[in-house]
């Protein structure tokens, strides 16, 4: 009998999937489920790949990535965050943090090794740990914690078999993001258990209260931290796929290995335009965050005031409200938005389960679709039975 | 000094937004938001609310001509005696004194050609200290006001990603 592998079998497909296909036969939707920026491509961007494929640069770039690029993510690194690497063997450029993330669970995990994984968290930790034959360790965090893990629950989580903790802030879904004092006791019990830490940053340009701290800055942290960091959300180049793994020679190198054989290099065009962001992006970076920042302020006042209570996310650009005042599963209210009001959001379960209960409304879209969005929520939450008791 | 800069930024973009979405944008109490701007407005520091309209589109046809002038500066005036002469005029919709070859770029508005034509012939090449005109009609408009008019705004997104 023919069949799939079982550690395959065994991941669930996402369930966002399934929204997708219902929208997809719906008009006049306007999606809040959306994980990207709603920007173009910083024309500057954009202008660099159409030189350089008029030039015809369109061959392999070395299997690191270009020189160049690594260089700059270097200097770049250094600059915000004071972390040196070595553009030589310690930064690989891969195919989106995505595929980053792939390459170092394959990298450091021995079948039946454990990821410590803190929930809600984005979809595929969780199957990207299985497919390399690891188990992931779920470990839930709530709105009282401001879904930021408490370093005892870290502790409690660990085995002889954990070999990694992934951190992942900003957070998405939530939009969370942990303070330097909690991340650093995350650091200190990592290094007492003696376990890698993957700290995928994508989010980091996308900050609003405080400064981002980037985790192999902290003390400790340096020689078991690979970091994942990427162009995807800053710089408004999602599809472009460009992303980048730092950390330590070794894991470096055996990442570097398996995308070899396996991508062998990220396009060239895409890291034309990945040099030119670091080159002359900060601009872009700056006028963009600062209008995520109206945009996420407003969307949290208008949860908070429709009945359905919101944290204010510190960064990415989701807001992760609480439908649980209103007798409905995360689904269901989902559901019945869309179908209703034709306004989408995302299920919080499909985060993790204790993802139950919230739903990730995503702002990067214009001000005035968010203002229609949240008036058609307002609407739709008063025509639930138990909003009155809510209030 | 820093509200007032990040709200006009705000508002430069969208001028119908009301005080209270600029309150809630910023996280800040809208009788505050609602005194800086009616301060603004009232400094004229604010001018006016407009719309940034694509006149072609809407089937109206307006002829658009900038017309670079050269002017004799006199003592204790400069330029800006004749500027407001031809500012004052309502075809004219905008004036700049510029560096480079002219002096000053006028932007005038009309129905046809044949009638900015007549305004610059008749009334500003006519002005005393005018040594010279030079017209430029407008052919085709791409950009106005950071509105790109030949692309239409589309998402190009799909509507669920993780």
């Amino acid at each position: 009998m023919l069949s799939v592998a079982r550690h395959v079998q065994g991941v669930r497909a996402s369930g966002i999937r399934k929204f997708f296909d219902i929208v997809a036969e719906m008009s006049d939707v306007i999606s809040l489920g959306v994980g990207e920026p709603d920007f173009a491509t910083p024309w500057n961007m954009r202008e660099a790949c159409i030189w350089s494929l008029e030039r015809g640069h369109t061959n392999y770039t070395s299997n690191w990535g270009m020189l160049e690029l690594r260089e700059l993510i270097c200097r770049h690194l250094e600059r915000l965050y004071g972390v040196s690497y070595s553009p030589v063997n310690q930064v690989l450029v891969t195919v989106g943090v995505s595929e980053a993330l792939d390459l170092v669970f394959r990298a450091i995990l021995d079948p039946g090794d454990e990821v410590v994984i803190f929930d809600p968290c984005y979809v595929s930790y969780g199957p990207c740990v299985s497919f390399s034959h690891g188990v992931p360790v779920h470990v839930p965090t709530t709105v009282e914690q401001g879904f930021v893990p408490a370093p005892e629950q870290f502790r409690a989580a660990l085995t002889p078999r954990t070999k990694a903790v992934l951190l992942a802030f900003p957070s998405n879904p939530t939009g969370a993001v942990a303070d330097r004092g909690t991340l650093q006791k995350i650091v200190d019990i990592a290094r007492e258990a003696d376990i890698f830490v993957v700290s995928d940053e994508i989010y980091d340009r996308l900050v609003y209260r405080q400064p981002h701290v980037c985790v192999p800055s902290l003390e400790g942290a340096y020689e078991r931290t690979i970091l994942l960091g990427g162009f995807s959300k800053s710089y408004a180049m999602t599809g472009l796929r460009i992303g980048y793994a730092a950390g330590p020679p070794d894991v470096i190198e055996a990442m570097m290995k398996i995308h070899q054989y396996v991508a062998l290099c990220a396009p060239i065009t895409a890291q034309k335009a990945a040099i030119e962001a670091l080159r002359d992006g900060e601009d872009s970076v700056r006028e963009m965050r600062e209008e995520y920042n109206r945009r996420r302020r407003l969307i949290v006042k208008r949860f908070n005031d429709c009945g359905m209570p919101c944290m204010d996310p510190g960064g990415a650009f989701y807001a992760f409200p609480s439908v649980k005042g209103f007798g409905l599963s995360s689904e269901e209210f989902a559901e019945r938005l869309l179908y209703e009001k034709r306004v989408v959001v995302v299920p919080g379960s499909a985060f993790g389960e204790c993802g139950e209960g919230y739903v990730r409304a995503s702002y990067a879209t214009a001000i005035d679709r968010i203002e229609e969005a949240a008036s058609r929520i307002a609407d739709f939450v008063k025509s639930l039975p138990s909003a009155v008791s809510v209030g | 000094m820093k509200d007032l800069h990040e709200i006009l930024r705000i508002l430069e973009k969208d001028g119908r937004l009301t005080a209270a979405q600029v309150a809630d944008m910023l996280g800040r109490p809208v009788d505050e938001i609602e005194a800086i701007i009616r301060k603004a407005e009232e400094d004229g520091i604010i001018r006016r609310y407009k719309a940034v309209v694509h006149w072609d589109k809407a089937g109206e046809e307006r002829v658009f001509a900038f017309i670079d002038v050269k002017v004799t500066p006199t003592r204790g005036f400069g330029f800006d005696d004749v500027a407001e002469r031809i500012y004052r005029f309502p075809e004219v919709t905008a004036v700049y004194l510029v560096s480079g070859d002219h002096d000053l770029r006028v932007m005038v508005q009309g129905s046809t050609m044949q009638e900015v034509a007549n305004f610059v012939y008749d009334k500003l090449a006519t002005i005393d200290r005018v040594q010279s005109t030079a017209t430029h009609f407008v052919l085709r408009r791409y950009k106005e006001d950071r509105e790109i008019f030949a692309e239409a705004e589309e998402d190009h997104r799909l509507a669920v990603t993780p």
